[in-house]
Formats: C-alpha cells, structure tokens, sequence
C-alpha cells in the first residue's frame, strides 16, 4: 500500500552523473501534474560529478514545504547506489522507512585505491535492511547493462519503485513524464527499462 | 529543462529557481541576456539560450561577468530590457561596473536592468560562502531576495518594473537552494517583447560628477524603502503578540516553517517573513519586534538582516526592546547553509524543548552501523577526463626537474586536483585567472633569491575570463614562468557552456573562433601545443619550458572533455581490458592509486586491477602508463 504521510519525503540518491535529477524531476512533476505541492532539493554541477550527490524531494496537498527535509524524516529512500543508500539511510531514515536501492556499486576514489575498504554487499543489504521498516534491492545497473544501456538504470529503478507501490504514482504517469524528457527515438528503450525495474521486485 | 517560452498561461509547473527567475524574465519582456557560466547561476543564461530565436533574445556567454554586465547595460541605454546573471565570485568581476550604473543611471529611453547574483552558502561548488547581500547596499541598488520559487519568479517581473521607473538597476539574489532546487510556479502570460533599440547621442551617462549624482540616488533610495515598508513581498504568519518572533528571509522562510510545524509551536511562534532586504523595511520590522517577547533571526551566512534589525530597533528608541538573538547570540552559525534541524535546535534551546529526530535506541544502532560501514566518497575527475593526463605529465615533469615548481592554479575542473583526491600538485588556488596572477609574482621573485620554476594553470574558458591581462603584465614585466592552458574545449565544470575558442555562442549558431594559441604567440609567447593524453610529450615539453629561462612559455594541453566528446561521438575510443596473469595488484597498484580512474579499482577477489565496465570511458590512459604492460587498449573498428 502507498504510503500517505502529507508531506510526503523522498530521498533519491547516488553518484553524481548517474541520473538523480531526471528522476527527482520526473517524480516531482508527476505530483504536481495531479494537483500538488512537491519541491526538490538538490545540488549538482560538475564539481558534484562522481561524488556524493542526493536529491530531496517534499510532496504536499497542504502547502509548499521547503527543499530539504528535518533528519530521520524520510519516508522512502531510493538508493541508485548501494554505499550512497547507506550515507541517506544514516541520515534521513527511521525506523518506518523504506527503502529501494540499487545494489551495483560505484567504488569511491578512496577504495579503488584501496585505501578504504567498500562493505560487502551482503553486509550493506544487511545494514540497509535492519535499519528500515522494508528494503528492496536490485541490480539495476546489471539490468540497464542488459539492455545496452548503462545510462538506463535509474529508470530501471524508478520502475522497482513503480513496483513497489509505496507510491501513488502509476506507470502511465512516468511513461509521461519519459514522453516530456525524451526524444522519441529513445521511449521504447525506457519503457523497457521501466517494465523491467517493475518485474524486478515484483 | 522545460522550453519556457511555451508555458501556457496560468499552468501549474515543476521549475528550479533558476527557470522560475527566466521564466518572469521572458515574461517581463527581457530581449538582452549575458552571463558568464558559474553555479549555482548558469541555467538562467542557459534558458535564454534555449528560447532565443523564437523569443527574440539576444543571448550570450560573454567572457566575463563584467563584460556581461557592460554589455546588458548598454541594451538597458538603448532602451531594452536586460539582465545580467552571475554566481557570488563573478558579481566581484563585474562590481567595478555596477558600483557605477546607478550613479550614472540607466538613461532616457525607458530601458531597465536586472542583475541576478546567486550566492552558494556551504559553497557546494564555490570557492567561498560570500554573502553578496552587503554589496547591493553598497551599490545602491534595490535587493530583493524571494523565499519560493514562485516568488522568483514574480519578484523578476516586479524588478524590470522597478528599475524601469527609477532607471537604476535592480538585483536579485538566488542562492543554491533557490537556484538548483524545484518548486511549483504558476506561470502568467508570455508575450514575445518587440521593443527596439535606440540611443540619443545628444545624452551622456557616467557617474561623474558623483555627489550630486549620489543626492539624487539617495532620494531614489528612500523613495523605494518607502514602497518597501508596504511590499506584499513582505509577509506575516502567526499570532498576533508572538512569545517568539522569527525574522528570517530568503530559505529561512521555509525551514523557520518546517520547524515550527515539527515541534508543533504554531501557537507560540509567528514567522516575519523579509522579501526586500535593500532598502531595509525598517519600520515594518520594528512594528512586528514591537509586539515579540523575544526574537530569532534566521538568515544564511551572515548577519545581514539581524544586523539590521537591530539598528531598525535603536533607531525607534522602544521602551521595552525584546532580545533579538541569531549568529550575534550563538543560535545559529556564521558557516554553512540553513536546513530545517538548525531552527529546531534554536528553537528547542530558547523554549527549553526536547527534540530527537529518532529515538535513541534506534540512534545507537544506526550509530554503530554506518560508522563500520559508510566510507567517504571524495571527488575525482570523471572517467576519460584529459586532465588525469594532463595532471599526470605536470607531476611528473615537477618530479624529474627536481627544483620543486611552484603550481599556481584556478577554477575549472582542474581544481580538483586540490582535492584531497587529486594529484595535489597545486600550492595555491583562489580565483578565475588566479593562476596566471600568481605565477606572474612568484615569476617576478629571482632578485630575492626564489629559483624554483614557476607554473601557473588555468583553463581555456578561464584563460579567456581573467587570464590574458595577467598574461600580458607576465610579459611586460619580464616574469619567468610557464603558462598551463589545459584545454578540454568546454567550459565543463558548470555544463558544457561554449566560450570564445569554441567557435560556437550560446545558441549553438557558430562563430569566429578566437584562438589562445594564435593570442599567445602574437603576444611574443613561446608557446607549444600538445594533446593532453600524449603524456610522454607533454611531460617532455614541460621540462623544455621550465628550464627556457626565456620569459613567458605556454603549454596548451588539449584534449575535449571526455563527457563533451561523448554527448557528441557517442563511443569510446578504444576496448580497454586487463591481463590479470600481468597485472602486478598492490605490489605496482598505479592505476588505482596514482591515476585514481573511477574506471578502475583494486579487485578484492584477485587482488589485481579490474577495469570497472560500467564506468570506465576506455580512454586507454592506463594502459599507456601501466608499468607492466597489464592493461591493454585496442582501436575500436
């Protein structure tokens, strides 16, 4: 069932350069396209590529709520990277969180050069898990790899978040959305990533 | 990035602060854009750019902010409407201009100017958290701040008014979570602007002779408080004698709101909500302290409105003055941004009130659980990006010489070679065209002793903004340096922005190319251009030209930023993959931890590199440089 707290707040997160801001803007559209407030608080440009980057997104029937959410107020994390999840679960999450993420790690500098050590998989879900109400995980980059199309993967995700029906949202009102972002050429392609995220938690 | 021509009237949509500020533009009848590119400002200009030719605009990139701000004002004399966007750092380019225009006025033709600085507290992507706010009372020029996006959008109509009627230039501030956040705006009606332009050359404009010129403005000036004092920008909510008032402005609003509404303190504490900070509503603000027991001001940064507050409060001599606290009392930081948890915790300190975002035993676990596990994520030039490459010769160049180079730099991507995951080569790094400055004085030092060769880097947008006049004073005062242009063809870091070598403007029609290499050696530069991901020349010519005693030598490191190339070839250069039996693991550990390649990482499987398929670009660098000949790189067919 769809989660009904007015405001409603999102945490969408990831690497910088993996497609946050398409989906926060999607999302946010959406809800105000069905008669809403909804605000997104974000920041980006380069200096933000490869780092780690969040978007907070506030819905609201009742008024405008500001972009960035009180901690420990999210109600659903979407993680496009699973380390990235962890940093909002740790920030934003309680303990009626949920949580959707990714599991395909982006290592940071710091561990590439083995500096740093990047948590097992098995111990992030773990982690991500025991500190949330409820957790999906993908591969979502493995998926939108599968499909040619590494750039995809957030709408993979956005599909397990379709999927998940924590949202009121539906699949015709992403579908709108991709048909407002996107040249034509590259709907069908999305549409198959979505339908895929969607089959993935299913 | 929605075409904001094309918003239908009265339609709801989803706008960042900076569409929002566009938006109100197009529909205030702006026909002359200019900016420089710089977050959080850049889609202002970006959306001009967008709609040009079928709004009419002129649009452009201009080199610098102080260009921008010379060239819209002179549409605004010729009697347009105009605009000038820039971030914190570029309204300090282009203040010797604006500190003038209001002296001078904006002339007889019914012209109107709008200047946009956006400032970036917490400096997500700026060099510091200036805070601009000061400087439009310096500049004489009416501020305005909104604290919604609809309220950009309609406080930009209001300021082409404003500066139409009193022809001086108005200024509104954005800021990040202005500018690179979304919100909901309901749009008004659009209509293409036809105004043309014109100029009476009988008239003159000029700040000279400035006192009576600076009388007039003085009046102008206390006629608009006036209007301030009354401004529906300016709001209320709350009850009537609040135990607390909250005096805030700009995305205060929205946090003092979130907050007073977590702890549930709608009762108790009323929200004066501040929307013209310059000329200051003085008497609005003593009418709402007048009625507080005690009173927090919530503001980003520094103490712009508190300090004002405070002045407006002596000035009326009231017989009880409420406390009025903020930064000056300790309830709020001179650092960083504001966010909802900050005016909770000032709030719970003056009501004595317990707040716990979680409770403590869920606390604890989480405590425990991310201190194990969630490790920092420092930033990294992209994939592919060519100046890996070019940081790469520059070290190595600096090594072999072996007379420890000083490394002047600026802003652009290379700047994160500062960062605690760069090469770290830069010993000093400040401003646009900075680089280039430095390197002229460290040039300069010989007499004194100083026998370290001197590079100074800057990018080929930056070299094009501030670095030709340090180039020029490098030569004419015989400084002994090397000038770096590390050329990616973009100007990258803010969005891939065209600028003056490109050969392409803001609205993508193409144009002259301006090069910096023809400049440099007209200017009598030795100058050398290599392809940054050649390493081994590039390296080779930087230990040429640090030991040419001969003056002012530049190297142009060029190759397209690997993100720009993409968008437009769509493959990668070459297959790129790793012969583990080779590959050498912690024992060598090169391109993991020297070239720090989001592309590759250490396998903790194998203990060997491992190409990382989804992010690296195959821009082949490593396997030029790995010392075993374990990565091997292949021509695409």
């Amino acid at each position: 069932m769809a989660i009904s707290a007015d405001p409603l707040n999102l945490i969408i997160c990831g690497v910088g350069g993996q497609g946050n801001i398409l989906l926060s803007g999607m999302v946010g559209s959406a809800y105000i396209k069905k008669g809403g407030f909804a605000t997104i608080g974000e920041t980006f440009g380069a200096a933000q590529r490869g780092g780690a980057v969040f978007s907070s997104v506030r819905v609201s029937q009742k008024r405008e709520y500001g972009p960035l959410m009180p901690e420990g107020r999210a109600h659903l994390i979407i993680g496009l990277e699973p380390l990235e999840t962890l940093r909002m679960v740790q920030k934003y999450a309680n303990p009626d969180t949920v949580c959707i993420s990714n599991t395909y790690p982006v290592v940071p500098a710091g561990v590439a050069a083995n500096r740093d050590v990047y948590p097992e998989l098995d111990e992030l879900k773990d982690a991500i898990t025991t500190l949330t109400r409820k957790s999906w995980f993908l591969d979502a980059t493995g998926i939108a790899l599968e499909l040619g199309a590494p750039i995809a993967m957030n709408i993979v995700m956005i599909g397990a978040v379709l999927g998940t029906e924590q949202l009121t949202l539906t699949v015709d009102d992403i579908q709108a959305q991709l048909q407002a972002s996107l040249p034509p050429d590259r709907l069908e392609l999305n549409y198959d990533a979505l339908s895929r995220g969607m089959k993935a938690v299913a | 990035m929605p075409n904001l021509a094309k918003l239908p009237t009265g339609s709801y949509h989803l706008l960042q602060g900076n569409e929002a500020i566009a938006r109100g533009a197009l529909e205030a009848g702006v026909q002359y854009c200019a900016a420089y590119p710089g977050t959080p400002s850049t889609e202002i200009l970006t959306n001009f750019a967008a709609v040009a030719k079928e709004a009419g605009l002129h649009a452009e990139w201009s080199s610098n902010e102080k260009v921008a701000t010379e060239a819209a004002l002179a549409a605004a004399y010729a009697g347009l409407r105009s605009i000038s966007s820039m971030k914190n750092a570029g309204l300090n380019v282009a203040m010797d201009t604006l500190q003038h225009i209001n002296l001078a006025t904006l002339g007889d033709q019914n012209g109107a100017m709008l200047v946009v600085v956006a400032d970036d507290p917490q400096s997500h992507a700026s060099g510091d958290e200036e805070d601009t706010r000061w400087v439009a009372q310096m500049a004489n020029a009416p501020l305005l701040e909104p604290s919604s996006f609809q309220e950009a959008y309609e406080m930009t109509k209001y300021l082409f008014d404003l500066s139409e009627e009193f022809q001086i230039f108005c200024w509104l501030r954005d800021y990040t979570r202005l500018a690179h956040a979304r919100g909901r705006v309901q749009v008004g009606e659009y209509r293409k602007a036809e105004r043309q332009a014109k100029y009476d050359r009988t008239k003159m404009f000029t700040p000279y002779i400035a006192p009576p010129k600076h009388a007039i403005l003085v009046e102008k000036m206390a006629k608009i408080r006036e209007r301030f004092e009354e401004s529906p920008f300016n709001s209320y909510e709350g009850p009537d004698s609040p135990e607390l008032l909250i005096v805030c402005c700009g995305s205060g609003a929205p946090c003092s709101r979130d907050a007073v509404e977590e702890l549930n303190l709608g009762d108790r504490v009323g929200i004066l909500k501040l929307g013209t900070l310059w000329p200051f509503p003085s008497r609005l603000v003593v009418s709402h302290i007048r009625n507080a027991k005690r009173v927090l001001v919530v503001e980003e940064v520094d103490p712009y409105v508190e300090t004002h507050a405070k002045a407006a409060v002596a000035d009326a001599r009231l017989a009880d003055v409420p406390e009025i606290l903020g930064k000056g009392s300790g309830h709020f930081s001179y650092v960083g941004e504001n966010n909802p948890d900050r005016v909770i915790s000032a709030l719970c300190q003056i009501f004595d009130m317990d707040y716990q975002a979680r409770d403590p035993e869920y606390q604890a676990k989480l405590d425990e659980i991310t201190a194990r596990m969630v490790v920092n994520r420092g930033l990294i030039w992209c994939a592919g990006c060519p100046h890996r490459a070019s940081f790469y010769s520059i070290s190595n160049a600096i090594k072999r010489d072996g007379r420890n180079a000083v490394v002047t730099s600026d802003i652009g991507c290379y700047t994160m070679d500062a960062f605690p995951d760069g090469t770290q080569v830069t010993n000093t790094l400040h401003c646009m065209g900075g680089g280039l400055g430095e390197a002229c004085g460290f040039g300069q030092l010989e007499q004194f002793g100083f026998e370290q060769p001197v590079i100074g880097i800057c990018g080929d947008s930056t070299f094009f903004h501030a670095s030709i006049t340090p180039l020029v004073n490098a030569i004419y005062n015989k400084a002994n340096m090397v000038a770096i242009i590390l050329d990616n063809s973009i100007t990258a870091m803010t969005g891939f922005q065209p600028h003056a070598g490109t050969g392409r403007m803001a609205t993508q029609e193409p144009t002259a190319i301006v090069s910096a290499e023809e400049l440099c050696r007209t200017l009598g530069c030795r100058v050398e251009v290599v392809d940054a991901f050649d390493t081994k020349t590039s390296t080779a010519k930087l230990l040429d030209l640090m030991k040419d005693e001969g003056g002012v030598k530049v190297l142009i490191l060029r190759h397209a930023c690997e993100l720009q190339r993409m968008r437009e070839e769509r493959r990668h250069p070459y297959t790129v993959w790793v012969e583990t039996e080779k590959c050498k693991g912690d024992k060598c550990s090169f391109c993991y931890r020297i070239l720090q390649c989001p592309g590759i990482g250490y396998d903790q499987v194998t203990g060997k590199a491992k190409i990382l398929e989804a992010l690296c670009a195959e821009c082949g660098l490593c396997a030029d440089l790995c010392p075993s000949k374990a990565i091997v790189k292949e021509e695409r067919a």
